[in-house]
């Protein structure tokens, strides 16, 4: 019936103009057009990202490397770091939270649709500009053409005297507008889990991927603003001569420092739980058995978005704080690993026992509970004070982050598109090509990264545009670039699965992972309305309810 | 297309969410008390850092009338909605238009405070670090209060025209909460700034 309609659909949008389409998709308020360009977006900036990745690992294949000038190496890895955090991850996450969150709670769109589309566009505007900054960031100065000042954008390295120009502005700027559209759709997220709910489905029988997606929110009102203003501030030194990071005049670059990292570690925390949101909606599916400890769940959740807050100034160890804060920030990192390994035993519960299937979806989910537990370890390596003064700095660190965010984040986020691209076009995505997809990037990655402890423990330091031979790091570097090949193919693999199975793929039918939650009750794509009646919920599987009305969760709950 | 409901076991009891106004604009000011507690976070931390003046102690007076003003228009709005709710259109328009005339009020003692400060003080944002956390908080809770008035007014506009009705009133709520956070972050400011910065 389904492909009835996309048939439908399909015959509709090629009898009709381009421009039609193309102002339809500009204009809309839904939330899964809003979620799908979301989406979109972010898949550009990915491949943008990837390619400033790919051309760092060059330049560092081999010592004395001459690929690419010292200066267009420190534009790279600052709009590598840029690009992916805001302008990859942050859409991402929010572009599946559009998508599923309505679809979940059994809403027909979010709470304030327009407000919806103005903070895509903000976001969207934000990438713009940062990207523009290859062409009009030099200004009058011949200053150099993109940001140079690494992600962090650490004082005095952004005043004036050292960042002539306008490229480091094109990177307030587009961080600025980016955040105000994140802090909108975080607002909007809330509203909608707390205000649109179908009847029936009261807190604790919401799907955790709604529940990590409030805590996600709640942690971007409170995490991302102090971004934003520390922004304004940057703006008013560079430009109304204030003293906020002016040393010269009294001002602190350590604030910007704390600034920054009160942003900047719980960042972490809010891309990583939408990751865990995915989790727990994939996990359980595959092991065809519900999620293990669902309150403990959501209990951990919401301690991680708590204790996460105010673990930031561990990545200020070697600055010299107090021993005092030495030890706080030591005791609040370590203490957020316990409800992140509560989480990890969860999931681990629900693959107990199961009937576990290894479709592509679940091997990216399994691959991401090994990874992010080896993440973690070398987290509360790096969060102990006395082991970070040795290898702050150094690519021990940078092999533990990417660990996080590619080991962790991406592979969660292959594992929901592999998951909910059925439920997005209506296709399933190729298998063979997913499993080929998989099995490249999970060789890939461990290559790269596993292997890039070694070089920082050898004392190799992040942010080199190269460095001699003989000091042991050559051959290290050599597989490290091969690795960031490997995977680079494996992303054309995934990009090129979505393009055929769109074109060619199965058709998916409502429901083909036979799951549990109510975006798989409507047909796929789900109509503009989602729901022609709002459904009633009586458990946290509703779908299982009607599948086995004879046994119903219900009953149980 | 099987667009499905789940069976009713037990029909839930009164289905009742909260006004998604409400929390939307509760959602707002947790993340703007974030960004003034940055600022507020940098005034402190710069009190008494600055290498030359002039200081708070020497330039600032403190504005007591206009923070009374400020801080009645909270009531005058929360009466101003409680008229619109019981549909007195009269007592809902006289009471908002005090509002925004307190609120005018406010923001222009703040002008003429930054008026003297420039002129006769000479203490601008570049001037020293006193200058610089000065203006960007007192001037940031200012263009709330700015953005705030020029709310307060679109609906007074609306009102004279007699588009604001009774049943708008969990509306027009949702902006009281606005201002009445602006003048709740004027707490904070002012004893931070006049009292303990000084």
């Amino acid at each position: 019936m389904s492909s009835d309609a996309m048939a439908i659909r399909t015959a509709e949008a090629a009898g009709r103009p381009w421009v039609e389409i193309l102002h339809e998709w500009v204009t809309t308020v839904d939330h899964k057009r809003l979620g799908v360009l979301y989406i979109v977006y972010a898949l550009v900036f990915l491949v943008i990202g990837g390619i400033e990745a790919v051309i760092i690992r060059i330049q560092l294949i081999r010592p004395l490397n001459d690929f690419v000038s010292p200066q267009v190496f420190n534009r790279m890895f600052t709009m590598h770091g840029t690009t992916m955090i805001f302008f990859v991850a942050m859409p991402v996450l929010f572009g599946f939270a559009n998508y599923l969150v309505p679809l979940m709670v059994g809403a027909r769109d979010m709470a304030f649709p327009r407000l919806n589309a103005f903070s895509f566009w903000l976001s969207a505007f934000g990438g713009f500009l940062l990207y523009f900054s290859f062409v009009g960031g030099s200004g009058l100065y011949g200053a150099g053409n993109a940001p140079d000042v690494g992600w962090w954008a650490y004082a005095p390295l952004t005043s004036r005297a050292f960042s002539p120009g306008h490229s480091t502005d094109y990177w307030t700027i587009a961080l600025l507008v980016s955040g105000f559209g994140s802090i909108g759709t975080a607002i909007n997220l809330i509203t909608t889990i707390l205000c649109m709910r179908c009847p029936g489905m009261t807190l604790g029988r919401m799907p955790l991927l709604a529940w990590l997606n409030l805590v996600m929110s709640g942690m971007v009102l409170i995490a991302l603003t102090p971004l934003s203003a520390a922004q304004i501030m940057l703006l008013a030194d560079r430009y109304l001569g204030s003293h906020f990071f002016d040393t010269q005049a009294g001002g602190s670059a350590t604030l910007w420092m704390h600034f920054f990292w009160i942003f900047g570690h719980p960042e972490v925390y809010i891309l990583i739980l939408p990751c865990f949101a995915f989790m727990s909606e994939i996990i359980p599916v595959f092991s065809r058995k519900p999620i293990f400890g669902y309150p403990v769940m959501v209990g951990a959740s919401v301690c991680i978005g708590f204790v996460s807050m105010s673990v930031w100034a561990h990545h200020m160890f070697s600055i010299g704080m107090t021993s005092y804060a030495n030890a706080f920030f030591t005791i609040t990192t370590l203490s957020v690993g316990v409800p992140t390994g509560i989480k990890i035993f969860n999931w681990l519960g629900t693959m107990w026992g199961g009937r576990i299937q290894f479709k592509t979806p679940m091997l990216f989910s399994i691959a991401f509970l090994f990874q992010f537990l080896i993440a973690g370890l070398t987290g509360i390596m790096l969060g102990s004070a006395a082991f970070n003064w040795q290898l702050t700095g150094s690519y021990f660190v940078v092999a533990h982050f990417h660990y996080v965010i590619v080991g962790g984040i991406l592979f969660a986020l292959f594992g929901a598109f592999y998951y909910w691209y059925p439920k997005i076009t209506g296709k399933m995505l190729s298998e063979t090509l997913g499993k080929i997809h998989f099995w490249l990037f999970f060789i890939g990655f461990h290559m790269t990264f596993d292997l890039m402890h070694i070089p920082g423990l050898l004392g190799m330091p992040r942010r080199i545009y190269t460095y001699e031979p003989g000091r042991g790091w050559d051959t290290w570097n050599l597989l490290v670039t091969i690795g960031a090949l490997i995977q680079s193919i494996a992303t054309l693999v995934f990009v090129a699965n979505l393009i055929i199975s769109y074109f060619k793929g199965r058709d998916a039918g409502n429901d083909p992972w036979d799951a549990w939650t109510l975006e798989w009750s409507v047909s796929s794509p789900p109509p503009e309305y989602n729901f022609a009646t709002i459904p009633t919920v009586a458990s946290r599987r509703p779908l299982w309810d009607i599948k086995h009305p004879e046994d119903p969760d219900s009953r149980y709950e | 297309m099987s667009t499905t409901t789940a069976p009713i076991t037990q029909a839930p009891p009164v289905w009742n969410l909260p006004y998604r106004g409400t929390v939307g604009m509760a959602c707002l000011i947790i993340a703007e008390s974030s960004i003034f507690t940055i600022f507020v976070v940098a005034y402190l931390f710069y009190v008494g850092k600055s290498l030359t003046g002039p200081t708070p102690r020497e330039v600032l007076e403190t504005p007591i009338f206009y923070t009374i003003c400020l801080l009645s228009s909270s009531l005058t709005i929360h009466f101003a909605a409680r008229f619109l709710e019981r549909g007195k259109r009269g007592g809902f328009l006289g009471l908002w238009l005090l509002t925004i005339v307190l609120g005018g009020l406010f923001l222009f003692g703040t002008g003429m405070e930054w008026h003297r400060l420039i002129y006769e003080h000479g203490l601008t944002i570049s001037t020293n670090l006193f200058g610089t956390t000065y203006y960007s908080l007192v001037g940031l809770h200012a263009t709330h209060v700015t953005v705030g008035l020029l709310m307060l007014t679109a609906v007074l506009l609306f009102g004279l025209a007699g588009r604001v009705v009774p049943e708008q009133s969990k509306r027009v709520g949702v902006l009281a909460m606005y201002w009445h956070f602006v003048d709740a972050v004027w707490v904070v400011v002012f004893t931070v700034v006049y009292v303990v910065g000084r």
